[in-house]
């Protein structure tokens, strides 16, 4: 049992430490299967495959991107129409003072930037950050978790948690190190 | 390989059987390095106590940067009389070290993203380091079009900003484009490479000494935690930039070259320039990336990340890029031929043997001989030599900009109003102070940042495979 357990206050999770990708990633298959849903695993690195081990979605992030880039094109080409063709019309050398031609380039940058400043805002929304607050911040050993060191998580609000059966099950899963973090 | 079993369904049998063998793949990290020392190196260069050298340099760049400082003063204080413009050269060094800075950058991009669609594992050590790059050789090219718009206090008549004139800008103009292209093109970069360094600020926040440092590093990091279930929408939302970045630095380059391909002026108005810029861009720009980093790698001691397989890939992608401008040098001379108008063969002839003859030569001479060394394994094992070739890339691509811009304009069709152009001393100034910004801005970022993306070398290492050690064939 790690030392983080003897300050006061709820227990908000169990953390259990694992020594490399392989071990981490059968783990997280076994609390998968072992149904619990408020759990989290904790990587210096993406571990290729540990969404599907940890029965995770595919990103929502790329509808985001995608509604982003639609409107950057639409701002894009209603910005040139109403201020070359409405607002002013301006006549340079008699062309047409709309074309979908020429603002082309202006609509394209822009619905790359939409996109781009879209997936980025909703990845921090989805992630709820920044947020410098999380109990696992406050984990002594949180700097093996950037490090080299891979952790899994268990929240107390987790209906299937229990006191003395879910350090066992981390215990059997190949964890070590197993400590309580607190809210 | 094992026979097949009922348990096992065909498919996986079948692909398993039609799986290429496994060649040895190069080592990205040398030395059977693990990731603690990964991240000890890495971390170390900022932990460190501030070297000599840095202040030096430091002290250096920041009086270089000066003279930039003291050329925008001038120039703004006296008016543009004291640049080397006048008819029928009006496009001078201004618009020269914007494309050349602007080119410089694109190969930060190139190889964030397009080398990240391409899934080139070997980016990863110098990435970071290259979007940095990015960063600030736009940066510096961002200074020359605003102070070349004449009156600098009307500069933000570019965007569409409502003004007392209500007079909105003609997005008919190629130079409009190109603010659009490149305030995007600076807004996304620098995006993309701070998105990139969250997980690595997390990672000296969690090794931070002292309570400052760990909430400066803190707040950057946005209390990344390395939790997958954040891993999974950060991973999506980088291949997205890197899908979203790859058109983009393909647009940028084209942008700046419709600016010369829009007009109607001999030697500019081809429909080459698009691929040609952009190639040209990414030669500049690798040759700054290897100008940078070799001697970074020396300092540093990052032979074990920057290994002889990195320096090796970017030879050839410079010797490749290099061979494209060649050969669009030389489709620019056949197609002014083959064209028979007379006015764009002349103004190729004149490229070649006018007064501009030897800006001419030494563009040929630096980016297109210097790289074909680079067919040679021995060079490309000296770091020595590979570095003074892109020194020579460097001169070359912006003596290419030189030639563009100036010989066109200064031979248009009337030769009753020819010129000769030459740079004033403040035109130097200013050019050369953009150096000392841009190495002011590197050292910085060297000092402070993490000069490598830590996580992402750890994650193409063997180690980080979860099948690693395993005999799962």
């Amino acid at each position: 049992m790690s030392t983080s357990s003897e300050n006061n206050g709820e227990t908000f999770a169990l953390i259990a430490e694992f020594e490399n990708p392989g071990a981490i990633m059968a783990a997280a298959e076994k609390v998968r299967d072992a149904g619990f849903k408020n759990w989290d695993v904790i990587t210096p690195f993406p571990v290729h495959g540990m969404d599907q081990a940890m029965g995770l979605s595919r990103s929502k992030i790329p509808i985001v991107a995608f509604c982003g880039g639609v409107a950057g094109f639409t701002l894009g080409m209603s910005m040139v129409y109403y201020m070359n063709k409405v607002d002013y019309p301006l006549v340079v050398g008699g062309m047409p003072y709309f074309s979908p031609v020429f603002p082309f380039p202006v609509a394209y940058e822009l619905t790359i930037l939409f996109a781009a400043i879209g997936s980025i805002i909703s990845m921090f929304l989805f992630n709820s950050l920044p947020m410098h607050h999380h109990p696992t911040l406050n984990y002594e050993q949180i700097e093996k978790a950037s490090n080299d060191r891979y952790f899994i998580v268990i929240e107390s609000s987790d209906p299937n948690f229990d006191e003395t059966k879910t350090p066992d099950l981390l215990k059997d899963i190949g964890g070590s190190n197993i400590g309580k973090l607190k809210d | 390989m094992t026979t097949l079993t009922d348990t096992v369904p065909a498919n996986t049998a079948l692909i398993d059987e039609a799986r290429p063998a496994d060649l040895p793949r190069q080592v990205l990290v040398e030395n059977d390095r693990d990731f603690d020392w990964i991240t000890n190196k890495i971390c170390g260069i900022v932990e460190a106590k501030t070297p000599t050298w840095w202040w030096i340099a430091f002290t250096l760049s920041a009086f270089v940067s000066l003279f930039t400082v003291f050329g925008i003063i001038y120039l703004v204080s006296t008016g543009v009389g004291v640049w080397g413009l006048a008819d029928p050269v009006n496009w001078g060094w201004a618009i020269v070290n914007f494309v050349f800075w602007i080119g410089i950058g694109h190969a930060g991009t190139l190889i964030s993203a397009i080398l990240c669609l391409l899934r080139q594992k070997w980016r990863t050590s110098i990435n970071r380091a290259a979007e940095a790059m990015t960063v600030f050789a736009v940066v510096c090219a961002g200074i020359f079009p605003l102070i070349h718009v004449g009156r600098v206090w009307f500069a933000w008549w570019l965007f569409p900003i409502p003004n007392s004139n209500a007079i909105w800008p003609n997005f008919r103009s190629p130079l409009l484009w190109d603010v659009f292209a490149v305030s995007t093109y600076g807004t996304v970069s620098f995006l993309f490479w701070y998105v990139g360094m969250i997980p690595d600020l997390a990672t000296i926040r969690d090794r931070a000494k002292t309570k400052i440092r760990k909430i400066a590093y803190g707040i950057f990091a946005m209390g990344w935690r390395g939790s997958n279930r954040h891993w999974r929408n950060y991973e999506m939302t980088y291949l997205l930039l890197a899908g979203l970045s790859t058109p983009l630095v393909l647009s940028v380059h084209t942008v700046v070259s419709f600016d010369f391909a829009v007009s109607l002026i001999p030697g500019w108005h081809t429909t080459i320039f698009p691929p040609y810029f952009v190639a040209g861009a990414i030669f500049s720009g690798f040759g700054m990336v290897l100008t940078l980093m070799l001697p970074l790698r020396s300092i540093y001691g990052l032979h074990d990340l920057i290994t002889q397989y990195h320096i090796d890939c970017m030879c050839k992608i410079l010797l490749a890029t290099g061979t494209m401008v060649g050969y669009a040098y030389m489709m620019e001379f056949f197609i002014a031929w083959y064209g028979a108008n007379e006015f764009e063969a002349f103004a190729f002839v004149n490229r070649a043997f006018g007064p501009y003859a030897w800006s001419y030569w030494i563009m040929i001479s630096c980016n297109v001989i210097a790289p074909q060394f680079f067919w040679f394994k021995k060079i490309r094992q000296n770091p020595m030599i590979v570095w003074i070739v892109c020194i020579f890339v460097n001169i070359g691509m912006w003596f290419e900009r030189f030639v563009i811009t100036v010989t066109s304009l200064s031979r248009d069709f009337l030769p009753s109003s020819w010129g000769y152009y030459s740079p004033t001393i403040v035109d130097v100034f200013t050019y050369v102070g953009t150096f000392g910004i841009f190495m002011f801005l590197f050292l910085l970022f060297l000092r402070f940042l993490p000069l490598m993306p830590m996580g992402e070398i750890k994650a193409v290492m063997p180690q980080a495979d979860p099948h690693h050690g395993k005999n799962h064939h």
